[in-house]
């Protein structure tokens, strides 16, 4: 490997991909090419930086500048600005990471990272996640080598036991008793899975981690293979995610022609060996019996536990499942001790969790932020606020297992306990932030929409429980409900909780008590004034003109697609409420806004 | 992978040359003033032996950077060097040669040239 001056890093994880990330790398690799450069300068294709919402971005070290929103064409200006002339292209840079004398500030400095850790994404965006040395090189596969030279199986559990690690794909489990659990079960062939499905829709957190830095899950999962007692493992993952999938098999690959995987990794007597299996990205195989039952070859559907996968998971053998950024974590603990990852954190929930942040909100992304920090925080400075001046109305969390957080709740401290207290969930980590012109009526419908179409149909409170109180959220917006059906749909999802097979039928109604809970009287405002206060919900909107605002110009009447508006001109206009389809085209093309929605 | 040893070899071997882009003060900086004035006088090729020499010799925390016009430009090519807790050298009228005995005199046996230094320039 040669040693460069400058490196370029260009973020290469889906977010940046999908914008053009592409693109860059080979403009860069001609304008290098041209300021005869390309041998002083590399150009590398990093993991995600988090900052999605600017994407795509190119990061320039050893300055560390920060730029945002990089179009093709502004590749020359920084090949011969920057790196031949050294002068940073301060126009191009994100704009809080340049302070106000002009100067580039340390990214750690910035609102959006000043209050994250980074222990789960601490690589994403700094290594090239196709090149294990770079891996290497920032002390990757050190964890593994000191548990196979220096510790025993049962010391690894105690480590990972006293850190206090609890499982991040949702429920929070602790993770040493699930090791534990199999540890125990007689010797024998035993499984380890990584569960990344990640069906909550809005979440990425486990695909960018996977984006961008496979090997520190490669390096937990051997890890645990050494703690229970295993020695094949696979991965299940949603073909969705192509980009994940590429590089994991990639890492997968040089991990075995390191011998990292494989026969006697470090000379040991333990063999660990890893597979990729492709999910076809149903929410219910995120579920540990369904994802078993898919690996296994058969349709994805849930059983009933017990027996628990530590006892009889996989091919009836003792099997642990942890999700992706449970293992992220597991190789720092064992480098840096239990003590320094319980020190993180709050009492209960330690270390750090990723959230992907999305919705109305500035700085849609990926944050890491110790467990305990508030959602005010989150919002308010690391998610830069909500755009275009609006008022924040409430965040969901654990998406539709989950349930919402109003904004009275805004000072709660996000760990497992705090959010269970009120209603919400930790889930695997997708927050969406709402505004005020978000219904909440219509934000439980739309939760409930995912599950009536995610439901495996195995057992009836789920499919058609489900099913039937879509179909009374249905009626509520649309005006027709009545108060007896917020009744109904309460006794529902009280029944369906307590009746369902799998995690999916016991959280689905999740979303429409905790709206109910904090927002009850929004569903009383669609039932008994029939209106929708935020005004989403079509059918109990109207358009109507102000008869003393209207000068009678036509522009409505021209641009309404369905004929709706009448009138002479240079007199007010009318709008046929039988003929509106509530598309509002006339409401946006007025000069004189004289007309309204209500 | 057969030991400890042969993983610790291959960290040696990256962590060097991708070092750089972990955002810290710490480590020796050498920076090459590379405006017009210094690219015309010669900063190019004086940038590429620093990194050669740099890449040659396997040192770790050196890092090479450019930057704009130092504000001397008859006595470009210009390259400072920032050591921690040092004051910094400025050398002035460089060239490949003499940035290569630098790296050797200045960087990695901590007695600068003091004959190319800019407070000898003019004498
Ligand atoms: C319907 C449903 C979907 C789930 N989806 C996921 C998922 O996408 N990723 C995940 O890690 N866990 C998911 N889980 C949780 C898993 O069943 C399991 O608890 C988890 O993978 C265990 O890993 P952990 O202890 O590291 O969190 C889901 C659970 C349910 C009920
Ligand atoms: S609760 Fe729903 S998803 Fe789970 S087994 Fe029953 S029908 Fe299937």
């Amino acid at each position: 490997m040669n040693i460069v001056r400058s490196h370029v890093l260009v973020c290469g994880g889906t977010g940046c991909t999908s914008s053009g990330s592409e693109k860059l790398i080979s403009e860069f690799e001609v304008q290098l090419k041209k300021a005869g450069i390309e041998n002083e300068v590399s150009v590398v294709r990093t993991g995600c930086f988090g900052l999605c919402a600017l994407g795509p971005i190119v990061i320039v070290y050893p300055e560390g500048a920060f730029y945002s929103m990089i179009k093709p064409e502004d590749v020359e200006t920084i090949v011969q600005e920057h790196l031949l002339k050294g002068r940073i292209v301060t126009k191009l840079l994100y704009e809080e990471a340049v302070s106000e004398k002009n100067d580039i500030l340390p990214l750690s400095e910035t609102q959006f990272y000043k209050k994250q850790q980074r222990i789960v994404l601490r690589n994403c965006g700094v290594i090239d996640p196709e090149k294990i040395d770079e891996y290497i090189a920032f002390d990757g596969y050190k964890a593994l080598g000191k548990v196979l030279t220096e510790m025993t199986p049962e010391q690894v559990i105690d480590v990972v036991k006293r850190s206090g690690i609890r499982g991040r794909g949702g429920a929070g489990f602790p993770t040493a008793l699930k090791w534990e659990f199999a540890a125990k079960q007689p010797e024998g062939v035993k499984y380890v899975c990584c569960n990344a499905d990640e069906g909550d829709p809005g979440a990425f957190m486990d695909r960018s981690v996977l984006e961008g830095d496979p090997h520190a899950v490669i390096e937990a999962m051997a890890i645990a293979a050494y703690a229970i007692g295993s020695e094949q493992g696979y991965i299940y993952i949603r073909a969705e995610y192509p980009i994940a999938v590429k590089r994991l098999q990639l890492a997968i690959d040089q991990a075995k022609e390191y011998g990292l995987l494989g026969n006697n990794i470090f000379d040991t007597d333990f063999s660990f060996d890893l597979e990729i299996r492709l999910g076809a990205g149903a929410f219910v195989c995120g579920e540990e019996t369904a994802l078993m039952t898919s690996i296994e070859g058969f349709r994805g559907e849930p059983r009933p536990r017990p027996p628990f996968p530590a006892v009889k998971g996989l091919w009836q053998r003792p099997t642990i499942l942890n999700n992706v950024e449970t293992y992220a974590n597991i190789p720092q603990i064992i480098l840096n001790g239990a003590e320094w990852f319980a020190n993180i954190g709050t009492e209960k929930s330690k270390g750090t969790k990723v959230f992907a942040v999305g919705g109305k909100i500035n700085n849609t992304g990926l944050v890491e932020v110790p467990m305990g920090t508030t959602l005010r925080e989150i919002v308010e400075e690391i998610g830069g606020g909500i755009p275009n001046g609006k008022k924040f109305k409430a965040a969901q969390t654990g998406g539709p297992s989950g349930g919402c957080i109003p904004l009275s709740l805004i000072d709660t401290p996000i760990d497992y306990d705090s959010l269970l207290s009120i209603g919400a969930m930790m889930g695997s980590g997708g927050l969406i932030v709402m505004d005020e012109d978000s219904c909440m009526v219509d934000i439980a419908k739309y939760f409930l929409d995912f599950t009536v179409d995610e439901s495996c149909g195995k057992c009836a409170p789920c499919r058609i429980g489900t099913k039937r109180m879509h179909e009374i959220l249905e009626k509520i917006t649309s005006g027709k409900g009545t108060m007896q059906d917020i009744e109904n749909l309460k006794a529902l999802a009280n029944s369906i909780k307590s009746s369902s097979l799998c995690g999916l039928g016991q959280t689905a109604p999740n979303p429409v008590l905790s709206t109910l809970r904090y927002f009850e009287d929004e569903y009383i405002a669609h039932v008994v004034d029939k209106k929708c206060p935020a005004g989403v919900c079509k059918d109990l909107l109207q358009y109507t003109i102000d008869k003393e605002k209207c000068k009678g110009c036509n522009i409505c009447a021209k641009n309404c697609p369905v004929t709706a508006i009448i009138g002479e001109l240079k007199k007010p206009y009318e709008i046929i409420q039988d003929k509106c389809i509530k598309c509002g085209v006339c409401e946006s093309k007025c000069p004189f806004d004289a007309i309204s929605r209500k | 992978m057969k030991s400890l040893a042969e993983l610790e070899a291959i960290r040696n071997k990256t962590l060097g040359s991708i070092n750089l882009r972990n955002d810290r003060e710490e480590g020796t900086r050498i920076v090459v003033g590379m405006a017009t004035c210094g690219i015309a006088a010669g900063a190019r090729p004086v940038l590429s032996a620093l990194v050669d020499e740099v890449a040659k010799r396997d040192l770790k925390d050196i890092i090479v950077s450019q930057t704009g016009c130092i504000g001397m430009c008859r006595l470009e090519p210009i390259i400072e060097v920032y050591v921690p807790g040092k004051e910094k050298v400025t050398y002035v009228r460089m060239s490949p040669e003499k940035a290569v005995r630098v790296i050797s005199e200045h960087i990695v046996n901590n007695r600068p040239v003091k004959e190319f230094t800019v407070s000898e320039a003019d004498k």
